[in-house]
Protein backbone atom coordinates (compact mmCIF):
# COMPACT_ATOMS: atom_id res chain seq x y z
CA UNK A 1 0.00 0.00 0.00
CA UNK A 2 2.87 2.60 -0.84
CA UNK A 3 4.90 4.30 -3.40
CA UNK A 4 8.22 2.69 -4.38
CA UNK A 5 11.03 5.21 -5.28
CA UNK A 6 12.83 3.89 -8.51
CA UNK A 7 14.42 7.39 -8.64
CA UNK A 8 14.22 10.58 -6.75
CA UNK A 9 14.91 13.17 -9.35
CA UNK A 10 17.21 16.35 -8.54
CA UNK A 11 16.03 17.11 -4.96
CA UNK A 12 12.08 15.32 -4.14
CA UNK A 13 10.77 16.09 -0.29
CA UNK A 14 7.43 15.48 1.16
CA UNK A 15 5.72 18.57 2.15
CA UNK A 16 2.42 20.30 3.32
CA UNK A 17 1.43 23.53 3.60
CA UNK A 18 4.15 24.08 6.41
CA UNK A 19 4.52 24.42 10.10
CA UNK A 20 3.67 27.35 12.02
CA UNK A 21 3.68 28.41 15.53
CA UNK A 22 7.46 27.14 16.54
CA UNK A 23 9.32 30.42 15.08
CA UNK A 24 9.98 31.58 18.35
CA UNK A 25 12.05 28.51 18.95
CA UNK A 26 13.92 29.25 15.93
CA UNK A 27 11.87 26.84 13.51
CA UNK A 28 11.19 28.19 10.03
CA UNK A 29 7.84 26.77 7.88
CA UNK A 30 9.37 24.83 5.10
CA UNK A 31 6.39 23.55 3.62
CA UNK A 32 5.48 23.70 -0.62
CA UNK A 33 7.85 26.63 -2.18
CA UNK A 34 4.58 26.77 -4.62
CA UNK A 35 1.61 26.37 -2.34
CA UNK A 36 -0.53 27.86 -4.62
CA UNK A 37 0.37 24.70 -6.78
CA UNK A 38 0.27 22.22 -4.14
CA UNK A 39 -3.06 23.50 -3.16
CA UNK A 40 -4.39 23.05 -6.61
CA UNK A 41 -2.69 19.52 -6.81
CA UNK A 42 -4.21 18.40 -3.76
CA UNK A 43 -7.73 19.72 -4.85
CA UNK A 44 -7.35 17.95 -8.19
CA UNK A 45 -7.47 14.33 -6.22
CA UNK A 46 -9.95 15.35 -3.92
CA UNK A 47 -7.38 16.00 -0.60
CA UNK A 48 -7.81 18.48 1.66
CA UNK A 49 -5.28 21.19 0.50
CA UNK A 50 -2.98 20.72 3.46
CA UNK A 51 -2.77 16.81 2.35
CA UNK A 52 1.12 15.60 2.22
CA UNK A 53 2.67 15.59 -0.94
CA UNK A 54 6.12 15.27 -3.15
CA UNK A 55 7.71 18.57 -4.25
CA UNK A 56 10.35 17.58 -6.84
CA UNK A 57 12.70 20.12 -8.18
CA UNK A 58 14.60 20.55 -10.72
CA UNK A 59 13.99 17.32 -12.33
CA UNK A 60 11.39 15.16 -11.63
CA UNK A 61 10.67 11.32 -9.82
CA UNK A 62 10.52 8.00 -10.92
CA UNK A 63 7.68 6.25 -8.66
CA UNK A 64 6.26 2.70 -8.92
CA UNK A 65 2.26 2.78 -7.75
CA UNK A 66 1.67 -0.59 -5.45
CA UNK A 67 -1.74 0.59 -5.02
CA UNK A 68 -4.27 1.66 -7.40
CA UNK A 69 -5.00 5.36 -6.48
CA UNK A 70 -5.61 8.71 -8.18
CA UNK A 71 -2.75 11.19 -8.47
CA UNK A 72 -2.05 14.77 -9.57
CA UNK A 73 0.88 16.79 -10.80
CA UNK A 74 0.96 20.28 -10.59
CA UNK A 75 3.55 23.46 -10.76
CA UNK A 76 6.23 23.66 -13.23
CA UNK A 77 5.69 21.55 -16.35
CA UNK A 78 7.43 18.84 -17.24
CA UNK A 79 6.51 15.48 -19.21
CA UNK A 80 4.82 13.07 -17.48
CA UNK A 81 4.58 9.53 -18.30
CA UNK A 82 2.77 6.69 -16.98
CA UNK A 83 3.99 3.53 -18.05
CA UNK A 84 5.83 5.12 -20.84
CA UNK A 85 2.39 7.02 -22.01
CA UNK A 86 2.32 10.40 -21.78
CA UNK A 87 0.04 12.10 -19.39
CA UNK A 88 -1.44 15.48 -18.81
CA UNK A 89 0.07 17.84 -16.06
CA UNK A 90 -2.91 19.50 -13.66
CA UNK A 91 -5.28 16.59 -14.45
CA UNK A 92 -6.11 14.08 -11.83
CA UNK A 93 -5.16 10.56 -12.97
CA UNK A 94 -6.16 7.25 -12.47
CA UNK A 95 -2.88 5.18 -11.73
CA UNK A 96 -3.22 1.14 -11.90
CA UNK A 97 -1.40 -0.77 -9.39
CA UNK A 98 1.65 -1.50 -10.48
CA UNK A 99 2.14 1.31 -12.79
CA UNK A 100 5.59 3.73 -13.50
CA UNK A 101 4.74 7.21 -12.94
CA UNK A 102 7.94 8.76 -14.41
CA UNK A 103 8.11 12.50 -13.94
CA UNK A 104 10.83 14.66 -16.23
CA UNK A 105 13.06 17.75 -16.25
CA UNK A 106 11.27 20.30 -15.19
CA UNK A 107 10.70 23.03 -18.32
CA UNK A 108 9.38 26.37 -17.17
CA UNK A 109 9.99 26.41 -13.54
CA UNK A 110 11.61 24.87 -10.67
CA UNK A 111 9.05 22.63 -8.97
CA UNK A 112 6.25 20.02 -9.25
CA UNK A 113 3.94 18.92 -6.95
CA UNK A 114 2.85 15.14 -6.97
CA UNK A 115 -1.02 14.89 -5.06
CA UNK A 116 -1.98 11.34 -4.49
CA UNK A 117 -5.20 10.52 -3.18
CA UNK A 118 -5.32 10.64 0.43
CA UNK A 119 -2.06 12.17 0.89
CA UNK A 120 1.49 10.98 1.54
CA UNK A 121 1.79 9.31 5.24
CA UNK A 122 4.62 10.40 7.40
CA UNK A 123 4.31 10.95 11.12
CA UNK A 124 2.94 14.78 11.97
CA UNK A 125 5.88 16.56 13.76
CA UNK A 126 4.88 19.67 15.50
CA UNK A 127 1.74 19.39 13.50
CA UNK A 128 3.33 19.08 9.96
CA UNK A 129 4.07 16.96 7.28
CA UNK A 130 6.85 18.89 5.86
CA UNK A 131 10.79 18.24 5.63
CA UNK A 132 12.75 20.50 8.05
CA UNK A 133 15.84 19.62 5.79
CA UNK A 134 18.54 21.57 8.07
CA UNK A 135 17.54 20.46 11.01
CA UNK A 136 16.63 17.00 9.38
CA UNK A 137 13.20 16.04 10.83
CA UNK A 138 9.33 15.95 9.38
CA UNK A 139 8.34 14.67 6.06
CA UNK A 140 10.21 11.23 5.31
CA UNK A 141 13.05 10.69 8.08
CA UNK A 142 13.91 14.69 7.88
CA UNK A 143 15.59 14.50 4.91
CA UNK A 144 15.16 14.25 0.84
CA UNK A 145 13.53 10.64 -0.55
CA UNK A 146 16.29 8.43 -2.64
CA UNK A 147 15.98 5.54 -5.04
CA UNK A 148 13.86 2.50 -2.54
CA UNK A 149 12.27 4.59 0.01
CA UNK A 150 8.81 3.18 0.38
CA UNK A 151 6.13 6.10 1.34
CA UNK A 152 2.60 4.76 2.61
CA UNK A 153 -0.57 6.04 1.63
CA UNK A 154 -2.92 8.25 3.84
CA UNK A 155 -6.77 6.84 3.68
CA UNK A 156 -8.63 7.40 0.75
CA UNK A 157 -10.68 10.21 1.43
CA UNK A 158 -14.55 11.01 0.18
CA UNK A 159 -14.24 13.98 -2.20
CA UNK A 160 -13.81 12.67 -5.68
CA UNK A 161 -11.20 14.01 -8.18
CA UNK A 162 -11.99 17.00 -9.60
CA UNK A 163 -11.02 18.55 -13.29
CA UNK A 164 -9.87 22.39 -13.79
CA UNK A 165 -11.48 24.71 -16.11
CA UNK A 166 -8.83 26.75 -16.79
CA UNK A 167 -5.58 26.45 -18.03
CA UNK A 168 -2.88 26.72 -15.16
CA UNK A 169 -0.05 24.76 -16.74
CA UNK A 170 1.55 27.83 -18.10
CA UNK A 171 2.70 29.09 -14.65
CA UNK A 172 5.44 31.02 -16.02
CA UNK A 173 5.39 34.05 -19.01
CA UNK A 174 7.93 35.01 -20.88
CA UNK A 175 10.18 37.27 -20.18
CA UNK A 176 11.06 38.34 -16.13
CA UNK A 177 9.26 37.31 -13.87
CA UNK A 178 7.23 40.17 -12.03
CA UNK A 179 7.42 39.77 -8.24
CA UNK A 180 5.10 42.71 -6.17
CA UNK A 181 6.16 43.66 -3.40
CA UNK A 182 5.67 46.47 -0.15
CA UNK A 183 7.71 48.74 1.53
CA UNK A 184 9.56 46.58 3.97
CA UNK A 185 10.07 47.37 7.90
CA UNK A 186 13.53 49.44 7.52
CA UNK A 187 12.29 51.34 4.16
CA UNK A 188 13.44 54.54 6.07
CA UNK A 189 16.72 53.27 5.49
CA UNK A 190 17.15 53.63 2.17
CA UNK A 191 16.65 56.91 0.54
CA UNK A 192 14.44 56.92 -2.99
CA UNK A 193 17.22 56.09 -5.40
CA UNK A 194 17.76 52.87 -3.73
CA UNK A 195 14.05 52.35 -4.31
CA UNK A 196 14.40 53.47 -7.86
CA UNK A 197 17.01 51.23 -8.42
CA UNK A 198 15.08 47.88 -6.92
CA UNK A 199 12.08 49.31 -9.29
CA UNK A 200 13.55 49.84 -12.37
CA UNK A 201 16.68 47.08 -12.38
CA UNK A 202 16.27 43.77 -13.54
CA UNK A 203 17.77 41.27 -11.17
CA UNK A 204 19.25 37.41 -11.75
CA UNK A 205 18.49 34.77 -9.34
CA UNK A 206 21.88 33.19 -9.01
CA UNK A 207 23.46 29.53 -8.24
CA UNK A 208 23.16 30.10 -4.51
CA UNK A 209 19.28 30.37 -4.28
CA UNK A 210 17.05 27.51 -2.91
CA UNK A 211 14.66 26.88 0.03
CA UNK A 212 16.72 29.40 2.43
CA UNK A 213 16.57 32.04 -0.07
CA UNK A 214 17.17 33.41 -3.29
CA UNK A 215 20.11 35.33 -3.43
CA UNK A 216 19.75 38.10 -6.87
CA UNK A 217 22.34 39.81 -8.63
CA UNK A 218 21.91 42.95 -10.48
CA UNK A 219 22.43 46.92 -9.61
CA UNK A 220 23.55 47.83 -5.82
CA UNK A 221 20.77 48.63 -3.73
CA UNK A 222 22.87 50.29 -0.80
CA UNK A 223 21.21 51.44 2.46
CA UNK A 224 21.70 55.37 3.07
CA UNK A 225 21.56 54.11 6.57
CA UNK A 226 24.86 52.60 7.61
CA UNK A 227 24.02 51.38 11.39
CA UNK A 228 24.09 47.96 12.68
CA UNK A 229 20.99 46.32 12.70
CA UNK A 230 19.59 44.74 15.91
CA UNK A 231 19.02 41.25 14.83
CA UNK A 232 14.85 40.76 14.74
CA UNK A 233 12.11 38.52 13.26
CA UNK A 234 12.15 38.01 9.76
CA UNK A 235 8.81 37.45 7.61
CA UNK A 236 8.47 34.93 4.73
CA UNK A 237 9.01 37.07 0.98
CA UNK A 238 11.32 39.66 2.82
CA UNK A 239 13.45 41.28 0.91
CA UNK A 240 16.95 42.15 2.60
CA UNK A 241 19.93 43.74 1.65
CA UNK A 242 23.15 42.81 3.04
CA UNK A 243 26.59 44.97 2.90
CA UNK A 244 26.75 44.35 -0.94
CA UNK A 245 24.24 45.54 -1.94
CA UNK A 246 22.56 42.25 -3.77
CA UNK A 247 19.31 41.17 -2.63
CA UNK A 248 17.78 37.73 -1.04
CA UNK A 249 14.78 36.47 -0.81
CA UNK A 250 13.95 35.07 2.75
CA UNK A 251 11.94 31.93 1.56
CA UNK A 252 10.24 28.98 3.35
CA UNK A 253 13.39 27.39 5.29
CA UNK A 254 14.58 30.65 6.43
CA UNK A 255 16.34 31.54 9.58
CA UNK A 256 13.94 32.83 11.75
CA UNK A 257 15.43 35.98 12.82
CA UNK A 258 17.85 38.19 10.51
CA UNK A 259 20.38 40.86 11.11
CA UNK A 260 19.89 42.44 7.49
CA UNK A 261 17.78 45.87 6.79
CA UNK A 262 15.05 44.68 5.01
CA UNK A 263 13.69 47.08 1.58
CA UNK A 264 10.66 44.99 0.72
CA UNK A 265 8.54 42.03 0.92
CA UNK A 266 7.28 40.14 -2.00
CA UNK A 267 3.26 40.15 -1.68
CA UNK A 268 1.83 36.83 -0.27
CA UNK A 269 -0.17 36.54 -3.85
CA UNK A 270 3.18 36.13 -5.64
CA UNK A 271 5.03 33.74 -2.73
CA UNK A 272 4.10 30.71 -5.25
CA UNK A 273 6.44 32.35 -8.14
CA UNK A 274 9.28 32.99 -5.86
CA UNK A 275 8.82 28.89 -5.72
CA UNK A 276 8.74 29.12 -9.50
CA UNK A 277 12.31 30.83 -9.57
CA UNK A 278 15.58 28.72 -10.62
CA UNK A 279 18.86 30.01 -11.05
CA UNK A 280 19.35 32.19 -14.39
CA UNK A 281 15.70 33.64 -13.68
CA UNK A 282 15.39 37.07 -13.97
CA UNK A 283 13.06 39.23 -11.71
CA UNK A 284 11.68 42.55 -11.51
CA UNK A 285 9.86 44.25 -8.88
CA UNK A 286 7.08 46.19 -8.65
CA UNK A 287 5.84 48.25 -5.64
CA UNK A 288 2.44 48.05 -4.21
CA UNK A 289 0.35 49.03 -1.14
CA UNK A 290 -0.72 46.64 1.75
CA UNK A 291 -3.99 47.19 0.65
CA UNK A 292 -3.43 45.86 -3.20
CA UNK A 293 -1.63 43.38 -2.03
CA UNK A 294 -4.14 41.90 0.17
CA UNK A 295 -6.30 42.69 -2.48
CA UNK A 296 -4.72 40.47 -4.82
CA UNK A 297 -4.56 38.03 -2.51
CA UNK A 298 -8.05 37.84 -2.22
CA UNK A 299 -8.48 37.78 -5.96
CA UNK A 300 -6.37 34.70 -6.20
CA UNK A 301 -8.55 32.81 -3.51
CA UNK A 302 -11.69 33.71 -5.26
CA UNK A 303 -9.33 32.41 -8.70
CA UNK A 304 -8.90 29.49 -6.73
CA UNK A 305 -12.57 28.46 -5.42
CA UNK A 306 -13.93 29.11 -9.33
CA UNK A 307 -11.18 26.97 -10.92
CA UNK A 308 -12.68 23.93 -10.69
CA UNK A 309 -15.70 22.20 -12.68
CA UNK A 310 -18.63 21.63 -10.79
CA UNK A 311 -19.08 18.13 -10.51
CA UNK B 1 10.66 53.28 30.97
CA UNK B 2 9.51 55.88 28.22
CA UNK B 3 11.31 56.52 25.15
CA UNK B 4 10.37 58.84 22.72
CA UNK B 5 10.87 58.00 19.12
CA UNK B 6 11.23 60.64 16.43
CA UNK B 7 7.95 61.38 14.27
CA UNK B 8 10.32 62.41 11.29
CA UNK B 9 10.57 58.26 10.58
CA UNK B 10 7.46 58.28 9.47
CA UNK B 11 7.76 58.22 5.84
CA UNK B 12 5.76 61.32 3.33
CA UNK B 13 4.09 58.31 1.63
CA UNK B 14 0.30 58.45 2.54
CA UNK B 15 0.07 55.39 3.61
CA UNK B 16 0.44 54.93 7.00
CA UNK B 17 2.53 51.95 7.63
CA UNK B 18 4.11 53.03 10.90
CA UNK B 19 2.40 53.99 14.16
CA UNK B 20 4.41 55.44 17.00
CA UNK B 21 2.80 56.14 20.09
CA UNK B 22 4.58 58.04 22.84
CA UNK B 23 3.23 56.76 25.77
CA UNK B 24 3.96 52.64 25.61
CA UNK B 25 7.30 53.45 23.63
CA UNK B 26 7.13 51.19 21.09
CA UNK B 27 6.58 51.67 17.40
CA UNK B 28 4.53 49.56 15.05
CA UNK B 29 5.56 48.89 11.07
CA UNK B 30 3.89 47.21 8.67
CA UNK B 31 6.22 44.36 7.59
CA UNK B 32 4.67 43.02 4.98
CA UNK B 33 0.72 42.33 4.18
CA UNK B 34 1.28 39.17 6.68
CA UNK B 35 3.39 40.59 9.42
CA UNK B 36 3.68 43.31 11.55
CA UNK B 37 6.81 43.95 13.43
CA UNK B 38 6.66 45.74 16.94
CA UNK B 39 10.18 47.81 17.93
CA UNK B 40 11.02 48.89 21.03
CA UNK B 41 14.18 50.79 21.47
CA UNK B 42 16.77 49.29 19.64
CA UNK B 43 19.26 48.23 22.41
CA UNK B 44 20.38 44.84 23.84
CA UNK B 45 18.99 45.35 27.64
CA UNK B 46 17.65 42.70 29.89
CA UNK B 47 15.02 45.50 31.26
CA UNK B 48 13.64 46.52 28.05
CA UNK B 49 13.55 42.76 26.84
CA UNK B 50 11.43 41.86 29.68
CA UNK B 51 9.23 43.78 27.83
CA UNK B 52 9.37 42.00 24.63
CA UNK B 53 8.64 38.31 26.66
CA UNK B 54 6.07 40.03 28.24
CA UNK B 55 4.17 41.29 24.88
CA UNK B 56 5.51 37.43 22.86
CA UNK B 57 3.72 35.47 26.06
CA UNK B 58 0.79 37.64 26.06
CA UNK B 59 0.34 36.75 22.43
CA UNK B 60 1.54 33.37 22.83
CA UNK B 61 -1.48 32.86 25.69
CA UNK B 62 -4.25 33.98 23.53
CA UNK B 63 -3.70 30.75 20.79
CA UNK B 64 -5.23 32.78 18.35
CA UNK B 65 -5.57 30.49 15.04
CA UNK B 66 -5.23 33.39 13.23
CA UNK B 67 -1.81 34.49 14.28
CA UNK B 68 0.84 31.99 12.24
CA UNK B 69 4.14 32.83 14.14
CA UNK B 70 5.24 34.90 16.85
CA UNK B 71 8.92 36.34 16.41
CA UNK B 72 10.29 37.78 19.58
CA UNK B 73 14.16 39.42 19.37
CA UNK B 74 16.58 41.56 21.41
CA UNK B 75 13.94 44.40 21.01
CA UNK B 76 11.20 43.57 18.92
CA UNK B 77 8.99 41.05 18.24
CA UNK B 78 7.60 39.88 14.51
CA UNK B 79 3.69 38.75 15.06
CA UNK B 80 3.11 36.55 11.10
CA UNK B 81 -0.95 36.36 10.70
CA UNK B 82 -3.00 34.74 7.86
CA UNK B 83 -3.80 37.95 6.02
CA UNK B 84 -7.47 36.97 5.35
CA UNK B 85 -8.25 35.82 8.48
CA UNK B 86 -7.45 38.77 10.39
CA UNK B 87 -5.56 42.28 9.72
CA UNK B 88 -3.17 44.94 10.55
CA UNK B 89 -5.53 47.09 12.47
CA UNK B 90 -6.90 44.35 15.04
CA UNK B 91 -3.36 43.32 16.08
CA UNK B 92 -1.79 46.95 15.77
CA UNK B 93 -4.67 47.22 18.88
CA UNK B 94 -4.05 44.23 20.56
CA UNK B 95 -0.43 44.69 20.39
CA UNK B 96 -1.29 48.71 22.16
CA UNK B 97 -3.20 47.13 24.28
CA UNK B 98 -1.30 44.61 25.30
CA UNK B 99 1.78 47.15 25.77
CA UNK B 100 0.11 49.17 28.32
CA UNK B 101 -1.78 46.28 30.56
CA UNK B 102 2.08 44.84 31.17
CA UNK B 103 3.38 48.78 32.25
CA UNK B 104 2.92 47.24 36.11
CA UNK B 105 6.31 45.35 36.13
CA UNK B 106 6.21 40.97 36.51
CA UNK B 107 7.89 39.36 39.09
CA UNK B 108 8.31 36.42 36.93
CA UNK B 109 11.55 34.34 38.53
CA UNK B 110 13.43 32.68 35.77
CA UNK B 111 13.84 29.19 34.77
CA UNK B 112 17.71 29.11 35.51
CA UNK B 113 18.93 25.66 33.60
CA UNK B 114 22.47 24.19 34.13
CA UNK B 115 24.08 23.12 30.99
CA UNK B 116 26.72 20.93 31.58
CA UNK B 117 29.92 21.30 29.15
CA UNK B 118 33.14 18.98 28.62
CA UNK B 119 35.91 21.61 27.73
CA UNK B 120 38.06 19.18 26.78
CA UNK B 121 40.50 20.32 23.48
CA UNK B 122 38.69 17.47 21.66
CA UNK B 123 35.49 19.39 22.30
CA UNK B 124 36.91 22.83 22.16
CA UNK B 125 38.77 23.12 19.40
CA UNK B 126 39.71 26.59 19.77
CA UNK B 127 39.69 26.87 23.50
CA UNK B 128 43.24 27.61 23.16
CA UNK B 129 42.99 30.61 20.40
CA UNK B 130 40.10 32.28 22.45
CA UNK B 131 42.62 32.22 25.40
CA UNK B 132 45.51 33.67 23.55
CA UNK B 133 43.07 36.18 21.87
CA UNK B 134 42.28 37.18 25.21
CA UNK B 135 45.70 36.53 27.14
CA UNK B 136 44.00 34.22 29.31
CA UNK B 137 44.75 30.97 30.03
CA UNK B 138 42.44 27.68 28.76
CA UNK B 139 41.24 27.60 32.57
CA UNK B 140 40.49 31.31 33.13
CA UNK B 141 38.42 30.64 29.92
CA UNK B 142 36.23 27.95 31.32
CA UNK B 143 36.34 29.65 35.25
CA UNK B 144 34.99 33.14 33.16
CA UNK B 145 32.81 31.27 31.02
CA UNK B 146 30.87 28.37 33.51
CA UNK B 147 30.99 31.98 36.22
CA UNK B 148 28.52 33.92 33.98
CA UNK B 149 24.94 34.12 34.12
CA UNK B 150 23.99 33.62 30.45
CA UNK B 151 20.10 35.32 29.68
CA UNK B 152 18.20 33.51 26.49
CA UNK B 153 17.22 36.35 24.46
CA UNK B 154 15.38 34.51 21.71
CA UNK B 155 15.95 31.66 19.85
CA UNK B 156 16.54 31.92 15.97
CA UNK B 157 19.01 30.92 13.24
CA UNK B 158 18.45 27.36 13.70
CA UNK B 159 15.96 25.32 15.53
CA UNK B 160 16.78 25.69 19.03
CA UNK B 161 19.63 27.81 18.71
CA UNK B 162 19.56 30.55 22.07
CA UNK B 163 21.22 33.73 21.47
CA UNK B 164 22.79 34.31 24.83
CA UNK B 165 23.37 37.17 26.90
CA UNK B 166 26.20 37.90 29.35
CA UNK B 167 29.25 37.17 27.86
CA UNK B 168 31.96 38.40 30.51
CA UNK B 169 33.90 40.92 27.75
CA UNK B 170 37.23 39.43 28.51
CA UNK B 171 36.16 36.19 26.58
CA UNK B 172 35.56 38.01 23.15
CA UNK B 173 36.65 37.12 20.10
CA UNK B 174 35.98 37.20 16.44
CA UNK B 175 34.67 34.66 14.47
CA UNK B 176 36.52 32.76 12.53
CA UNK B 177 37.51 34.30 9.36
CA UNK B 178 36.68 30.37 7.35
CA UNK B 179 33.53 29.09 8.67
CA UNK B 180 34.03 25.32 9.47
CA UNK B 181 30.94 23.20 7.06
CA UNK B 182 30.10 21.10 10.08
CA UNK B 183 30.05 21.74 13.59
CA UNK B 184 28.28 19.05 15.60
CA UNK B 185 25.38 19.31 17.38
CA UNK B 186 26.09 19.79 21.60
CA UNK B 187 29.33 22.36 20.21
CA UNK B 188 29.92 25.93 22.70
CA UNK B 189 31.19 28.14 20.93
CA UNK B 190 31.90 32.13 20.98
CA UNK B 191 32.05 34.86 18.46
CA UNK B 192 31.94 38.56 19.16
CA UNK B 193 29.89 39.21 22.58
CA UNK B 194 28.06 36.23 21.93
CA UNK B 195 28.45 32.34 23.12
CA UNK B 196 25.99 29.60 22.58
CA UNK B 197 24.96 26.37 22.05
CA UNK B 198 25.12 24.76 18.38
CA UNK B 199 21.43 22.46 18.75
CA UNK B 200 22.06 20.63 15.39
CA UNK B 201 24.77 19.57 13.25
CA UNK B 202 25.73 22.94 11.04
CA UNK B 203 28.11 24.88 9.59
CA UNK B 204 29.43 27.32 11.72
CA UNK B 205 32.20 30.04 12.43
CA UNK B 206 31.96 30.42 15.73
CA UNK B 207 34.89 29.46 18.17
CA UNK B 208 34.42 26.38 19.61
CA UNK B 209 35.21 25.94 23.38
CA UNK B 210 33.83 22.67 24.29
CA UNK B 211 30.19 20.84 23.79
CA UNK B 212 27.56 20.08 25.66
CA UNK B 213 26.21 16.22 26.17
CA UNK B 214 22.37 17.39 26.45
CA UNK B 215 20.16 17.61 22.98
CA UNK B 216 19.21 21.30 22.85
CA UNK B 217 16.33 20.18 19.84
CA UNK B 218 14.75 17.13 19.71
CA UNK B 219 11.36 17.35 17.62
CA UNK B 220 9.59 14.65 19.02
CA UNK B 221 9.93 16.06 22.11
CA UNK B 222 7.59 18.71 23.39
CA UNK B 223 8.54 21.51 24.16
CA UNK B 224 11.08 20.64 21.16
CA UNK B 225 13.64 23.07 22.24
CA UNK B 226 15.42 22.78 25.99
CA UNK B 227 15.74 26.43 26.19
CA UNK B 228 12.92 29.33 25.94
CA UNK B 229 13.30 32.79 25.49
CA UNK B 230 13.65 34.50 28.84
CA UNK B 231 15.60 31.44 30.74
CA UNK B 232 18.73 32.08 32.49
CA UNK B 233 21.42 29.89 31.60
CA UNK B 234 24.58 28.67 33.40
CA UNK B 235 27.25 26.33 31.96
CA UNK B 236 29.14 23.65 34.04
CA UNK B 237 32.58 22.46 33.54
CA UNK B 238 32.15 18.50 33.53
CA UNK B 239 34.94 15.44 32.90
CA UNK B 240 35.12 13.85 29.70
CA UNK B 241 33.74 10.72 31.56
CA UNK B 242 31.00 12.16 32.78
CA UNK B 243 30.00 13.86 29.05
CA UNK B 244 29.57 10.27 28.45
CA UNK B 245 27.77 9.40 31.03
CA UNK B 246 25.45 12.03 30.50
CA UNK B 247 24.92 11.58 26.70
CA UNK B 248 24.07 8.07 27.44
CA UNK B 249 21.33 9.41 30.09
CA UNK B 250 20.37 11.99 27.53
CA UNK B 251 20.08 9.35 24.50
CA UNK B 252 16.03 9.18 25.36
CA UNK B 253 15.81 12.39 27.19
CA UNK B 254 13.00 14.75 26.75
CA UNK B 255 13.78 18.21 26.15
CA UNK B 256 12.08 19.24 29.27
CA UNK B 257 13.82 20.83 32.08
Amino acid sequence: MSLLIKDPGFATTVQDLGRFGYAHLGISPAGAADGLSFRIANMLVGNHENAAGLEMSLSGATIEFQEETTAAITGASCQIALNGVEIAHSHPVCVPIGAILQCGRMIDGARAYLAVQGGIDVPSVMGSASTHLAARFGGFQGRSLRKGDLLNLGRKNLHAARRLNLNVTSIKSEGPTRLRVTRGPQQDWFAADSFATLFSATFTVTQHSGRTGLRLAGDCVVPSKTAQLLTEGVSLGALQIPPDGQPIILFVDQQTTGGYPKIANVVAADMHRVGQLRPADKVIFEEVSIDDALQLLRQQERWLRTAFEED
Amino acid sequence: MVCVISYALVPAAAEIAFIVTRDSGIKIIRASDSSLLVEFESVIDPALHQRVLNLFRAFLAKRDPRIRNLHPAYASLLIDFYPLQVGHEDLESQALALCEAEKIERDESPRVLIIPVCYDTEFGLDLADVAKHNSLTADEVIRLHTESDYLVYFLGFSPGFAYLGGLPPKLRTPRLTTPRTGVPAGSVGIAGDQTGVYPVDSPGGWRLIGRTPLRMFDPSATPPTRLQAGDQVRFASISRAEFERLAEKDRDFQCRS
